[in-house]
């Protein structure tokens, strides 16, 4: 009899939807059906049925091709790469559960690694803002039982985050907001002529990269000020407009994504968002969230901060204390820079999403990746290792775009052999110890650990 | 001055990292334990006389101690950093944090400095003969005091993000710059000689800026209030005076309140 | 079997009122005992204080708003925390410390028992993953229901039994210890921008006040008997002139019996009191009532405190207090963090800097002590620094020296600039009083354990109780003359057997020991009603799943469960 597993995560984008309903076979070993999803969510529940999905280690051999190898070498060969670099840099994370974020910190610390996530290439900015601006948010419930203006800022939820807007942000009827959309104004700011844009009651088409100009002109024009009469291609008139709109809500709600992160100034449109937000707190309620990408994006923010006090681009070289400060412990600098001699990448594409002249650096030296899948990262690595798929067929923490941890459930077994990232880090690390001779250090939490697993074994 | 050369004689695989090329490190040691002190490249500890000869003998205290770096330092890190007097000069570039949290004394680069060239500066001066990266006199990241006092000159351009957070000293840049100058600032003056792309004086709070060449786009939080002359780095100009950022937080002074000044020279 | 002696201590245990006597302390299998074998490993303490790990009753240690503390400060490591002893985890943060240094730090200074003061309860599969990245030191966390939908809804109906019926299954599913409550109402109302700053202000929609809450709160609590009290942060935190909100709070526990098999006496704990104890009108003539308060509290014996020590740092503030962190912004301009939390709570997060020569600050650091010194049951009273809000916990030995010493206080009081002004604004100048290491003990040990209903395993060196056993460098029979002194041994304590394990010797950390979760489990019969609400509440209101929200098993792998049976 095939079961019906409800109120199951799903591991795509950030929000982290928790209500899923996935049939599965009676043997556990298939999904069959998935409920309730978008349709990316639902493709990586069934790709996981993947026959072709990579079960053992490949290493890349002297003529180019890659051979199949044991876990039991894979892990061998990573420790001692990290052993032997000077300063590696591990990075990715986008797509895997906080048990391994945390495992991992063990190894990069031991490695003298610099430990980065894929916030450095999105939304890495607002942690910059966050750190000189602060962040004035909420969880997304607010949202959906308050907020009678929402506001999306360079980001276009209908396409990235196919659910947020009937889970959390637009059609809802929440507790305060009973007639759902009819009842929030929606405020769109975008340069596009988005699928979010056309959803809007006021659309923004600002000229590009002209985003702090457009919330300098909010902000004055909330303090009482005169502004130019067009400013980022908007009418003074449309602007001013829009801040009473703002003013008259009872809960503004501002949610921005890579329009503010990745134009000109990067950090500075996120900042001054926020510095929006806090205007508009002497006028009535008003909270902002970043569109996180990834399911599981905002984890290691959070497990390294506890871990490091750093959200991302953790330079653990120095051995005597945690450095970070994006810009030269960022990936893209470090690897443009030829800061680094050896890369891990973990639970991402860096072969996808990085610049080819990044790309083009990291191979100089020892590239590995750790992905349950086939990916370009892993097509151009010397070492892929395959994990289970978080989410799926591995259990465990993850955080959504407003950092309310989601205790996710697997569906599947796991693939006999394969181990979590978790587990994989483990073993890695104690591989490390027994090459240099020292006691691993574990928490008293390690104690119950699955590991070491019987699918390794 | 006693006068110490360091002659580059390999450079690093990676970046390195050299804290210890200050005034204050050196002081009162003789070349064997200069040679001796500590530099990383990631993780290895190496001596700092593996990747520089060293030739001279410094001072008995910073003030009295010169280090001359007889080559390029485009991989070295951290030059300068934390030192309180005397002076150093490098001549050919040098990597990030050239004079970071620099208390006193004085840098001479000859070449360009890559980013955080004075990062959270405090005092003494530093001049670069080319150009900067970003992030010149800024402060660092999350801390709302930044550069408190010194002067940095910059005789070519320099990225983004100078002065953020300023809260005294002077930064000349004498060419152009890219966008964020003095953003979130308290206090400091900023000279551009050149062109800026814009966003100039964003979330500023107090302060100067003077812009002698044009600024693309000023920000709607500034307006316009009268023209001035002034003398800026030794010549007089005249200069339209704007007030700003209106749309940030203004502290008050008998009931008025006070706002930046950005002043761009006046069409001829 | 592990055994150790400790041999030739001052030993001070007020739980069997002993005081500086020489004496032994046996340990065996984690668990104080009368005697051990020949065999037991023996460690002299000749000339040196013996006493029982340390019991912090309140401090920000774990969780998403102490995250959010150390994400938004880098600051707070640059140059600050060039910590790490080899072989151990690398240590980072000084306001708020990494999770690894706060185990450490708090093993150094011989504590083994923190508790997290607020929990939120959505996050708390959070909570649970940074405690069981905590090393050495036992944790537990409490839950915050002063705002909470449910709560407010019950009490507005005056349904205690249906409040203590959620209560029950809301700290059985986050895996909490209590009750604790944060400006009751008034973050509720921060939801749409408000605040409650008095007893009797109405909460929006909810309609109910927030003396309302906390006397409903106060009878929930004691009709489940549960171990720890109603554990307070009041209203109209933080403002001039708000001691007479702090008093009339106090007085809701007026009338209201303990009930509980833990050995608790108090129904309700007031935290950081320092906070509560302002006079004046305004900032320019802001004063002490510390008398006034503590006049209050050393009458009332149902009643205990913490005093939220300022200790002068620059420290990060972070409160579930969301429109007070709001306000404290709107004071100094720093970068403000908040979280609205779904029908749960808020939090904020701000940086402050407690300047010595800023008068207010001057002025708040004196009240904290004047407290201390007021106290008359130190029993009842104990030392805190709201942990980093007042002041990071590294600076508990600090506080402890300025409580012991006048000497030490009038040396601090004399750097300030404005001395005079700090003077007349209080009364710290008249007091004379010296605490006794004795009465230390009481505020940080035996007191604290009791109030947590946790006396049988903590807090004192009686057979049968933890075998948590801290070794000071101090010699009781001649104490130092230096406060500096004190507060150096107390630093960095010469042992700390932690459960029957050395964790500590010389200040320095020897091993991860054995942390265990401390919660409650409260048993009683279902409440179809309440079941029903929440059911429906989650399917209607919330944004995760109701089989989602539950902390799971392995998210707190080394549990110490304390049943509760309710009986219908």
């Amino acid at each position: 009899m095939p079961k019906l597993i409800t109120q199951v995560g799903c591991p795509y984008c950030g929000s982290s939807c928790d209500d899923l309903e996935v049939l599965v076979s009676d043997d556990n070993k298939t999904v069959l059906e998935v409920r309730n999803a978008c349709i990316i969510g639902n493709n990586i529940f069934l790709h996981a049925n993947d026959p072709t999905r990579p079960k053992l280690p490949r290493m890349r051999q002297p003529d180019g091709s890659m051979k199949e190898i044991s876990y039991k070498e894979a892990i061998d060969w990573t420790a001692k790469t990290l052993i032997a670099a000077k300063k590696p840099l591990i990075y990715g994370f986008g797509s895997t559960n906080c048990e391994g974020m945390s495992a991992v910190g063990r190894v990069a610390e031991k490695a003298g690694a610099v430990l980065d996530n894929c916030a450095s290439i999105c939304h890495g900015p607002s942690f910059l803002a966050i750190f000189d601006n602060g962040y004035p948010s909420c969880t997304l419930g607010e949202a959906k039982n308050r907020a009678d203006c929402v506001v999306f800022w360079g980001c276009n939820p209908m396409h990235a985050h196919p659910r947020h807007t009937s889970r959390y942000s637009l059609f809802p009827r929440g507790f305060f907001t009973q007639k759902g959309q009819m009842q929030r104004k929606v405020i769109c700011v975008d340069p596009r002529e988005t699928d979010t844009a056309k959803l809007a009651d006021v659309h923004f088409m600002l000229d590009q990269g002209h985003d702090y100009d457009l919330f300098d002109a909010f902000r004055t024009v909330l303090r009482g000020h005169d502004i130019p009469d067009i400013v980022a291609g908007i009418k003074r008139e449309k602007i001013v407009e829009a801040i009473e709109i703002m003013k008259k809500s009872r809960f503004v709600m501002i949610f921005f994504g890579m329009g503010c992160t990745h134009t000109d100034g990067r950090n500075h449109n996120v900042d001054i968002a926020i510095s929006l937000t806090r205007d508009l707190n002497t006028h009535t309620k008003a909270s902002i969230m970043a569109m996180r990408g990834h399911y599981n994006i905002a984890g290691p923010g959070q497990v390294w901060s506890w871990q490091f006090g750093f959200p991302y681009c953790i330079d653990l070289s120095k051995g005597t204390h945690a450095h970070m400060n994006p810009g030269e412990t960022s990936s893209i600098d470090l690897a443009m820079r030829d800061e680094i001699d050896c890369f891990v990448n973990v639970g991402t594409d860096a072969g996808a999403h990085f610049p080819i002249e990044a790309v083009k650096h990291l191979k100089k030296h020892p590239f590995i990746t750790i992905d349950p899948n086939f990916c370009m990262a892993s097509e151009i690595s010397d070492l892929h290792i395959p994990v289970r798929i978080a989410g799926v067929d591995e259990p465990g923490v993850v955080y959504r775009m407003d950092n309310v941890p989601i205790q996710f459930k697997a569906v599947i077994d796991g693939l006999p052999g394969v181990p979590s990232d978790e587990e994989l880090f483990d073993m890695v690390y104690e591989r490390m110890c027994e090459l240099t001779q020292t006691e691993p250090v574990w928490l008293a939490a390690k104690a119950h650990r699955k590991y070491p697993s019987s699918a390794v074994n | 001055m006693a006068k110490v050369i360091l002659t580059p004689k390999k450079v690093p695989e990676l970046m390195l990292e050299a804290p210890c090329i200050t005034t204050d490190a050196f002081a009162k040691k003789t070349p064997a334990q200069i040679a001796d002190l500590e530099v990383r490249e990631g993780k290895i500890p190496f001596k700092l006389g593996e990747y520089f000869e060293i030739v001279g003998n410094p001072g008995e205290s910073a003030a009295e101690t010169e280090i001359e770096i007889a080559g390029d330092c485009s991989r070295v890190k951290y030059i300068g950093t934390k030192m309180t007097a005397g002076l150093i000069t490098v001549k050919g570039n040098a990597d990030m944090y050239t004079g970071g949290w620099m208390k006193g004394g004085k840098i001479h680069i000859v070449g360009d400095v890559h980013s955080f060239c004075g990062i959270a500066m405090e005092g003494g001066d530093i001049l670069v003969d080319g150009n900067a990266q970003n992030h010149v006199g800024c402060a660092y990241r999350g801390d709302w005091r930044g550069m408190r006092g010194g002067t940095i000159r910059i005789r070519g351009s320099a990225g983004n993000d100078i002065g953020t957070f300023m809260l005294g000293g002077t930064i000349i840049i004498e060419k152009e710059v890219f966008i964020h100058v003095s953003t979130h600032a308290e206090g400091g003056t900023v000279i551009i000689k050149g062109n800026v792309t814009g966003r100039v004086g964003g979330q500023m709070v107090k302060g100067d800026i003077y812009v002698l060449g044009k600024i693309q786009h000023i920000l709607p939080g500034f307006t316009k209030v009268d023209q001035v002359r002034k003398e800026v780095d030794g010549q007089t100009f005249t200069l339209d005076h704007y007030i700003g950022d209106l749309g940030e937080r203004h502290p008050k002074s008998k009931g008025k309140e006070i706002f930046a000044n950005l002043y761009v020279r006046a069409a001829a | 079997m592990t055994e150790i002696l400790i041999t030739h201590g001052f030993v001070i245990d007020p739980t069997q009122n002993i005081n500086g006597d020489v004496a032994d302390v046996a340990i065996r299998d984690g668990k104080i005992v009368d005697t051990v074998g020949s065999g037991a490993k023996v460690i002299d303490a000749k000339g040196k204080v013996v006493m029982a790990g340390g019991v912090d009753v309140h401090s920000h240690v774990a969780g998403p708003k102490v995250n959010v503390g150390r994400l938004m400060r880098p600051e707070d490591k640059l140059f600050k925390s060039p910590m790490a002893q080899e072989k151990f985890r690398m240590e980072s943060g000084f306001s708020v410390p990494s999770v690894f240094k706060t185990g450490y730090d708090y093993a150094r200074m011989g504590y083994g028992f923190v508790m997290e003061a607020a929990m939120p309860p959505i996050h708390s599969p959070h909570v649970h993953e940074e405690i069981h990245d905590t090393p050495i030191i036992d944790e537990a966390a409490l839950p915050v229901f002063g705002n909470n939908w449910f709560v407010m809804e019950y009490l507005r109906n005056k349904e205690v039994e249906n409040t203590a019926a959620y209560i029950a299954w809301l700290i059985r599913v986050t895996k909490g210890f209590g009750v604790k409550v944060v400006n009751p109402g008034g973050t509720a109302a921060w939801a749409w921008g408000l605040n409650c700053l008095k007893l009797d202000d109405k909460v929006p929609y909810f309609e109910i006040t927030p003396s309302e809450i906390i006397t409903g709160l106060l009878q929930a609590n004691e009709y489940l008997g549960l171990p720890h009290s109603v554990h307070l942060h009041q209203n109209d935190l933080g403002n001039p002139g708000n001691f007479l909100t702090t008093i009339d709070s106090l007085k809701l526990a007026e009338g209201i019996k303990t009930k509980n098999k833990f050995g608790r006496t108090q129904v309700m704990h007031s935290t950081h009191i320092q906070f509560h104890a302002y006079g004046g009108e305004n900032w320019g003539n802001f004063e002490s009532k510390a008398k006034d308060v503590m006049d209050y509290v050393n009458k009332a014996k149902n009643i205990t405190v913490d005093l939220g020590c300022v200790t002068l740092d620059e420290t990060t503030t972070m409160t579930a207090d969301g429109p007070f962190e709001h306000h404290l912004h709107s004071l100094n301009h720093i970068k403000w963090a908040n979280t609205d939390v779904e029908l749960e709570t808020a939090a904020g997060v701000v940086p402050y800097v407690y300047d010595k020569d800023i008068r207010v600050c001057a002025t708040q650091w004196a009240i904290g002590l004047e407290l201390g010194l007021y106290a008359k049951d130190p029993e009842r009273v104990f030392i805190t620094t709201d942990h980093p809000n007042a002041g990071p916990f590294t600076r508990y030995p600090r506080v402890i020296s300025w409580l012991m010493c006048r000497k030490a206080r009038d040396a601090t009081l004399n750097t300030f600039r404005h001395k005079d002004k700090v003077i007349e604004a209080t009364t710290l100048d008249s007091i004379d009083r010296e605490l006794t290491l004795y009465e230390i003990a009481q505020m940080t040990r035996s007191g604290p354990a009791r109030c947590l209903g946790l006396s049988k395993m903590y807090g004192g060196l009686a057979p049968g109780m933890n075998a948590d056993v801290a070794v000071f460098d101090l010699n009781y029979k001649s104490m130092p003359t230096d406060p500096v002194a004190i507060e150096k041994a107390l630093q960095r304590a010469a042992l700390f057997v932690k459960s029957g394990e050395i964790v500590v010797r010389d200040g320095t950390v020897l091993s991860h020991g054995h942390k265990k979760t401390v919660w409650v489990n409260v048993k009683m019969p279902e409440n179809p009603q309440v079941v029903r609400d929440i059911t429906q509440c989650f399917t209607r209101d919330y944004t995760v799943g109701i089989n989602n929200y539950p902390v799971r098993d392995y998210l707190a792998p080394h549990p110490y469960v304390i049943d509760v049976d309710v009986e219908a």
